[in-house]
């Protein structure tokens, strides 16, 4: 037998496991244009559905006439809310507690909602038949200002909810009440405002924006009639959670439905929830006994599918004249349109908010959260961030850029003052959030020392005193952004939807000749799971990643995850894949001492393989140990090296990070120039160096989006005044700066393998990174806050407010 | 996403494209490159019965830029103005303009001539061929006639082409050597419409501006020919009173609407910065 | 609207189908010709990841009804593919440089840049980025897809040079 093995570091390359930069095993076939997603789709007698949707914020309506439809050759239904009724399928419930309209009855509540669901033989005939639906409305106000939901004047606009004095998440004062939701200290945090030295007191809005994925949503449902089988492929980031809702809702049995996500083309929030194109496509594939295939376009998918953000927040942060923060209080209101759909962790009807004391060392906060419905798009959802993270994250970060102002401090040494120290780690906020881990000072001086900060404000200096000189047109401005998250939902004792808690999972079989098939709770839109969780499981069993398959999104297969948003997948199927990888191991090691004929303890694990200890050439690797567990396990072991994990994280993780912003603002355009920008991210341990990079990239450029031109703008009317890519704001290659990337690794203490999750981070960070650089090129002239997005007429108005406009 | 249904009619001559028009009268469309006329019917804003595509028509291609005239077939693409060199050296703002229309795959299909015959107001080339003093030759049943560029105009989507009549080409008054221009323009992100923009083209003879037109884009529902505007450049050395007293004139006739770009009186500032910008830089290529 | 017959190369093949004359060339290649490699992502015209290449050109296959390319020579992304099986250098370089994440708007995105190179085999970052102004991307931020197109130009003008 040789000895003459490679090195340990030669044979961990190889695996390509942990922290390798391996090539991603998607890109194969993406790049040949053969992804198989939702609309890639076909089966023979497959059908097309379509919408007719209301061109009306608010309307009654009074009659449907489906005659001239249904004469269309080639239509072969027209669904309406009374067909759907005695299925009790014309409301169903939303991930939030509520209910939402699959096809409208009585009220249509905002444009573009569900009307009627044609169903033809193909999409061309089913567009015409849209058109011949004749549908009759009343108009009625709308009610589009959330601050104004409440009034005592205003009407309710939910008459399936009329008289109800409680929702979902507690009492209901008035019609348009959703709920109200309040964390913290009230009393000791009104009393620290009172005696502080300074209070900054500032209304932050963050605007309605879409999450906008490049594929819009869809299905293709299959009613088997033979079988009683239901079978839906379909842009579900949360396959399971779908199956146990369709089974509830429709009464048929879970193990007779089968959830299959194919390739997303990315989610971003977007595709959690269950729209009603879902809903309607299963109702017709039941109905017709064909499969159904509905596929929304793109001003359908910003029309009616989730919103993000819309939260009005109210902040005060209190603080000694030295700036050391001692209370931050918020009042809100958060809009949900006409039905809440969002999609939370139940308990938490605002998200996970209360993160919104950020990174900073806050001994009181109190917030209280108002949700009201409107005549807009139902929503909302975590647009590429974790629950309300980047509301809160965005809220703290000008909260205190402000109050840096107030006392004319610089926003970074604002920051460094208030920073949680490494000390005190793990660290329990005053909202309730046990922090895991963090070595904030040292992000902060790195990122710092990397942009030459003292620099930029010495250069920020001379621009200003040029400015005032009339030598140029140009406001230059730094923004700093320290943004902790909170992210993998979570642990089943606090999180879980609609009652399914939130843990995750994994099942590993080993094949006799030493490769793997994994599969996961979790579902990719484009994070490259099939890659990075055989690198976290080759690093476990010593298997490389190439011998290990990868897969997820078949609920017949997979075990039951609660899929993947919100930052999650690492956290918590990413433990769950090495929880489960631990246990093959262990087993592994039995039968390797068996085939040694020496005790359990006497073995030690070496990259790929275990050997006896002290006697290093007796060696047995995992493929042969793959082998013997087919033919030759220990008396009384089961055959078979296979292994699942069910892990109940025992918290979130808290991924943070240090951004900085430099933009070159024209005051005479509007016009911002992101000159740099530079991300500095700790996300734990680093699975894939490049595909963390490629995840930053990708959110700092949905941030950039955001911050600088994103807005779901509706008119008194609730007409949708940017429903089409003309007007909703995607950055091109043109608009999108080069970002720099860094990091720090601070493991989280309680993952098996120390990682936090990354995929959202640069959207929480960068937006806020972004707006307080716009914020901060005007400040030295009294700016204190002006809203996003800022886009070039904002940017003017806030420049013409300060007289700056007139050369 | 999807059109109504039309018939399809493709002629192989010019003459049987004329017919075509004319015997459908005002149920027909053409389609050239069709960016601008497609995506209108697939929002199903547009549903005309018939279609007739221009693309067989040889007689409507081809770029002569020998003359005094430029003559420009209406259906040369955008993609073939920019990669012209006889136009880079003749006149070189159309490239200028047409780099900043669209996209790359826009500017393979669409056409000059879709782009100053349809009337949008956000269109570019428009107030280029104003501020050139181009004019189309159009052609129908009746005949050939030319219209000024600057009298084609008359609202949003109103133009002088009648019924039946096809842009056949765009000609253009060569541009002295050596004359100043430029085509400034403010948009969202690369590839919008324009929220402002102006094009400038002038002439300069012993340091002293003797003559100019401005045009604007996308600020009232036709483009603006800015004539008082250019006055005030005539005579002087471009100066920075000059430039300025040429931008109000030009902020003042602006009359856009207020949209996603902005309210109507940030539109008109920009009207107003894109002719100080654009007069700026046709200085610095005259000199 | 009864169908007309079309008759075009996609992919250097002959193919021929009935359609409608308003059937938009993506929904032919996607339905009729089974290539679903092009993808539809607005209606508007203006995320490109339907792009495909046509008589030499960058089309947004979208935005042009199939009677229209009656007559053309297509190439989608199914057409990149080398007779061997290999990839062409612009997937590996996709591949390489990590310039995909969902793959939604990557075979628009390698068509586009195909047609880029061809236009300008040696093009700067600046001229990258305006290249692809006409195709939208979601995920990736574009950075790694620049650097995947720059590197796939130098890779080509190499084996130019080599061939020479």
């Amino acid at each position: 037998m040789s000895v003459d093995i490679e090195s340990a570091e030669a044979r961990t390359q190889k695996l390509e496991g942990l922290g390798a930069k391996r090539k991603r095993v998607e890109d194969v076939r993406f790049t040949q244009g053969k992804g198989n997603y939702v609309d890639d789709l076909k089966f023979p007698g497959m059908l097309f559905g379509d919408f007719v949707r209301s061109p009306y914020g608010h309307a009654r309506v009074k009659s449907i006439n489906k005659e001239a439809a249904l004469k269309l050759p080639g239509v072969k239904a027209v669904l309406t809310a009374a067909d759907l009724k005695p299925l009790k399928l014309d409301f169903m419930p939303t991930l939030a507690g509520d209910v939402q309209a699959v096809l409208a009855g009585g009220k249509v509540l905002f444009q573009g909602q569900e009307v009627a669901f044609v169903v033809a033989e193909d999409r061309y005939i089913a567009a015409d038949a849209v058109d011949l639906v004749e549908v009759e409305y009343e108009g009625l106000p709308a009610q589009v200002d959330p601050n104004h939901a409440m009034d005592s004047g205003a009407p309710g606009l939910r008459d399936d909810l009329q008289g109800k004095t409680s929702g979902a998440h507690g009492p209901r004062k008035h019609d348009n009440h959703v709920f109200t939701w309040e964390v913290g200290d009230a009393e000791g945090t009104d009393m620290a405002l009172k005696q502080a030295d300074v209070v900054a007191k500032e209304l932050i809005v963050y605007q309605r924006v879409h999450p906008c994925p490049l594929e819009t949503c869809g299905c293709v449902a299959l009613m088997d009639k033979v079988n009683g089988h239901l079978t839906v492929w379909g842009t579900f980031q949360a396959p399971h959670a779908v199956r146990t809702v369709a089974s509830l809702i429709s009464g048929i049995p879970e193990h007779k439905i089968r959830i299959i996500s194919p390739d997303i083309g990315g989610g971003f929030g977007n595709k959690v929830g269950v729209y009603p194109g879902y809903i309607c496509s299963i109702v017709a594939s039941i109905v017709l006994g064909v499969p159904v295939k509905w596929i929304e376009d793109r001003m359908e998918n910003l029309q009616s599918t989730a919103f993000a953000r819309d939260y009005h927040m109210t902040g005060e942060i209190g603080a000694t004249k030295d700036g050391r923060i001692t209370a931050l209080r918020c009042n809100m209101i958060a809009d949900h349109g006409a039905f809440d759909a969002c999609a939370d962790p139940t308990k938490y009807p605002a998200g996970f908010f209360s993160i919104c004391t950020g990174s900073y060392d806050i001994p009181v906060a109190h917030v209280v959260v108002d949700g009201v419905y409107t005549n807009k798009a139902p929503g909302g959802v975590a647009y590429r961030c974790s629950f309300r993270v980047t509301e809160a994250s965005y809220f703290i970060e000008r909260m205190v850029d402000i109050l840096a102002r107030k006392l004319n401090m610089d926003p970074a040494e604002i920051r460094r003052k208030n920073l949680i120290r490494k000390e005190q780690f793990p660290y329990h906020s005053a909202l309730g959030w046990e922090y895991d881990s963090g070595d904030y000072h040292t992000a902060l001086d790195k990122a710092l020392k990397a942009v030459d900060y003292a620099g930029l404000r010495e250069e920020q200096k001379r621009n200003r005193e040029a400015f005032a000189r009339g030598e140029t047109r140009t406001l230059m401005g730094i923004g700093v952004s320290f943004f902790t998250e909170i992210v993998g939902a979570g642990p089943i004792k606090n999180c879980d939807i609609l009652g399914l808690g939130m843990f995750d999972s994994c099942e590993i079989r080993v094949h006799p000749t030493g490769s793997a098939i994994a599969r996961l709770g979790t579902i990719s839109q484009g994070q490259g799971h099939a890659t990075t969780f055989a690198q976290i499981l080759a690093s476990e069993i010593g298997i490389p990643a190439a011998n290990i398959t990868v897969e997820e999104g078949d609920t017949d297969t997979a075990p039951y995850g609660l899929g993947t948003y919100g930052s999650r997948s690492t956290p918590v199927a990413g433990a769950a894949t090495a929880m489960a990888g631990r246990k093959i191991r262990a087993k592994a090691q039995m039968i390797a001492a068996y085939l040694l004929e020496v005790h359990d303890d006497d073995l030690e694990w070496d990259v790929d393989r275990f050997r006896v200890k002290g006697v290093p050439e007796r060696q047995k690797t995992m493929a042969e140990i793959a082998f013997a567990a087919y033919n030759k396990v220990p008396p009384g072991m089961e055959p078979g090296l296979e292994a699942v994990s069910y892990y109940d994280p025992p918290n979130m993780t808290y991924p943070f990070g240090a951004y900085v912003c430099v933009v070159d603002i024209d005051v005479d355009t509007g016009v911002s120039d992101i000159r740099r920008f530079y991300a500095l991210d700790d996300c734990g341990t680093r699975i894939n160096p490049t595909i963390i990079e490629g995840q930053v990239h990708g959110g700092l450029t949905e941030a950039l989006g955001i911050a600088m031109g994103q807005e779901m703008a509706y008119d008194e009317f609730g007409n949708l005044k940017n429903a089409s890519l003309l007007d909703y704001f995607l950055p091109t290659a043109v608009e999108t700066p080069v970002w720099e990337t860094d990091y720090t690794t601070t493991p989280s203490p309680h993952h098996p393998i120390g990682a936090k999750g990354v995929g959202e981070s640069p959207n929480v960070g960068g937006v806020s990174a972004i707006s307080n650089a716009v914020n901060d090129a005007f400040a030295h002239l009294g700016l204190t806050h002006t809203q996003m997005p800022h886009d070039h007429w904002r940017v003017w108005k806030t420049a013409e407010r300060l007289d700056l406009t007139t050369a | 996403m999807i059109p109504a249904s039309f018939e399809y009619h493709r002629p192989r001559s010019l003459d049987e494209a004329i017919a075509v028009l004319a015997s459908h009268g005002d149920d027909i469309r053409i389609v050239a490159g069709g960016h601008s006329l497609i995506p209108m019917m697939k929002l199903r804003l547009a549903q005309p019965g018939h279609l007739v595509d221009l693309q067989d028509l040889g007689e409507l291609r081809g770029i002569d830029a020998d003359g005094s005239t430029i003559v420009i077939g209406a259906m040369t693409t955008q993609h073939a103005l920019i990669t012209s060199a006889a136009l880079a050296a003749t006149v070189p703002i159309l490239r200028e303009t047409s780099i900043q229309i669209a996209d790359p795959q826009v500017r393979y299909c669409g056409t000059l001539g879709g782009n100053v015959a349809n009337g949008d107001p956000g269109n570019d080339m428009p107030a280029v061929m104003m501020a050139l003093d181009a004019s189309y030759r159009v052609t129908g049943k009746a005949g050939e006639r030319d219209i000024p560029a600057r009298d084609f105009y008359q609202g949003a989507y109103a133009t002088s082409l009648g019924e039946g009549e096809i842009l056949a080409s765009v000609r253009i008054p060569a541009p002295a050597d050596g004359h100043g221009y430029a085509y400034e323009k403010q948009k969202r992100k690369i590839g919008d419409y324009a929220t402002a923009a102006a094009a400038v083209v002038l002439t300069l003879s012993g340091g002293k501006c003797n003559s100019a037109a401005i045009a604007l884009t996308n600020v009232a529902d036709t483009p603006l020919l800015a004539t008082e505007a250019a006055a005030a450049l005539i005579g002087t050395g471009l100066d920075d009173t000059a430039i300025t007293e040429a931008a109000r004139r030009a902020q003042a006739i602006a009359k856009p609407s207020a949209d996603g770009r902005g309210p109507a009186d940030f539109r008109a500032h920009v009207a107003g910065v894109m002719v100080k910008r654009a007069v700026a830089r046709a200085r610095e290529h005259a000199a | 609207m009864p169908k007309m017959h079309v008759k075009l190369k996609v992919n250097n093949r002959e193919v021929e189908g009935l359609a409608e004359p308003r059937t938009l060339l993506i929904h032919f290649l996607r339905e009729q010709l089974a290539l679903t490699g092009s993808h539809i992502g607005c209606d508007t015209s203006h995320c490109g990841a339907c792009t495909i290449d046509l008589n030499g050109k960058s089309v947004k296959s979208c935005t042009m009804f199939v009677a229209q390319a009656n007559g053309a020579e297509i190439t989608t992304i199914e057409g990149f593919v080398n007779p061997d099986g290999s990839l062409h250098v612009l997937q590996e370089m996709f591949r390489e440089h990590h310039g995909l994440q969902c793959g939604f708007c990557t075979p628009g995105m390698i068509t586009r840049a195909y047609r880029l190179l061809q236009e300008n085999p040696d093009p700067s970052e600046a001229e990258i980025r305006m290249g692809i102004s006409g195709n939208l991307c979601r995920c990736t931020g574009y950075q790694n897809i620049v650097k995947a197109i720059r590197a796939a130009a130098d890779r080509m003008s190499h084996a130019k040079e080599a061939a020479e």
